[in-house]
């Protein structure tokens, strides 16, 4: 008898965004704990933590990505506000962006040339599908912008929306060991270089550490979506 | 705060307008965040409101990440296929990446005779 009602139980619950959207909160909560308990250790970042946890939950439990979804999507739906609201640290660092403007937009070039080439000429050496490379490609550019840059050069959009995210995890691994070798504590270059190769994670994580970090990596992510949808395009012609 | 929201909201909805009419290939809320900067420096300041919800949306903003995240499961097959190639490419490009945006923001600062704060 018992088995049966918590069936019931489980099917109504499963199928109300209620379940997806409060079990996304708690995973985060879960994931904070962790990453404290671990002393603050950028492999156990709070958000693949809190993805590795509902990854799991969702296949043990045989539950659909959309179905999650569409409790999780109202978490999402911020999102975009948050994106907007980036104007206002941008807004307070005015004066040193714009005495910064030329190096900074010039070293935005830098790094998306590095990133594309790189990926273009590690793919294949490795023996990678030319259509792999091709999702690879737009792997800095903040999720939106990457999917249309992949479907522009013949990628897989879906493919590309993933490895942006990935590759936004191995940023927030990799950037603090490598600003530590470089001796960079300026938090407004280690922002700048976060927000570029790691677009929205790094930004995240930056805004951990300090508003002028976060600021930084908002304008580099924006930034580097803005020339890469122009820029990409162009490069990849060099490559066809 | 509630109006500050409806401010963040009313700029996304701008330049999600701006994106559909014109077939600029940038998202509508990255151009909303120009238009809103460009508002504000026009403003020569941010209203009380839009600042306390900005700074509490910025305050979540690694949790706002997750369920997008969480959409991988989607592509298990598609990235096991090049499981290496993908691997090694993503963290050697994304290191060197990061290298030369540093190195070159660095040099050029310094071409351009500005300070380094500590």
């Amino acid at each position: 008898m018992m088995p049966e009602v918590i069936f019931e139980l489980w099917v109504y619950m499963a199928a109300s965004p209620l379940l997806h959207l409060l079990l996304t909160l708690l995973a985060f909560f879960l994931a904070q704990w962790v990453n404290r308990r671990a002393g603050g250790s950028p492999l156990l970042h709070p958000v693949l933590v809190a993805i590795a946890l509902l990854v799991g939950f969702l296949l043990i439990t045989d539950t659909p990505y959309a179905t999650y979804f569409e409790g999780a999507q109202f978490i999402h739906f911020l999102m975009g506000p948050a994106i907007v609201s980036l104007a206002v640290p941008l807004f307070d660092h005015r004066e040193r962006i714009k005495r910064e403007f030329f190096p900074l937009i010039l070293a935005c070039v830098a790094g998306i040339v590095t990133a594309v080439v790189s990926t273009v000429v590690l793919v294949r050496l490795l023996g990678g599908r030319e259509d792999t490379m091709l999702s690879l490609v737009p792997k800095s550019v903040t999720t939106p912008i990457a999917m249309g840059i992949a479907e522009q050069i013949g990628g897989f959009p879906a493919l590309a929306a993933g490895i942006v995210l990935i590759t936004g995890a191995i940023g927030c691994l990799l950037g603090p060991p490598i600003f530590k070798l470089l001796k960079i504590k300026d938090h407004a270059v280690q922002g700048f270089a976060m927000g570029l190769a790691a677009h929205g994670f790094g930004t995240a994580q930056c805004f951990s550490l300090s508003n002028l970090a976060g600021a930084f990596a908002g304008l580099a992510m924006g930034v580097t979506g803005l020339l890469s949808a122009f820029l990409i395009p162009l490069i990849m012609r060099f490559f066809a | 705060m509630l109006e500050g929201f409806a401010v963040l909201l009313l700029f996304q909805l701008i330049g999600e307008l701006i994106t559909r009419l014109s077939g600029i290939p940038v998202p509508g809320p990255v151009l909303g965040m120009a238009l809103l900067l460009f508002a504000v420096l026009l403003l020569k300041r941010v209203p009380g409101g839009v600042r306390i919800a900005s700074e509490s949306l910025l305050r979540y903003l690694p949790l706002l990440f997750v369920p997008a995240g969480v959409g991988l499961i989607n592509h298990g097959l598609l990235l096991k296929q090049d499981i290496w190639v993908i691997s090694i490419t993503l963290v050697v490009s994304t290191a060197l990446t990061l290298l030369v945006t540093v190195l070159v923001l660095q040099g050029l600062k310094k071409l351009w005779g500005i300070e380094n704060d500590a």
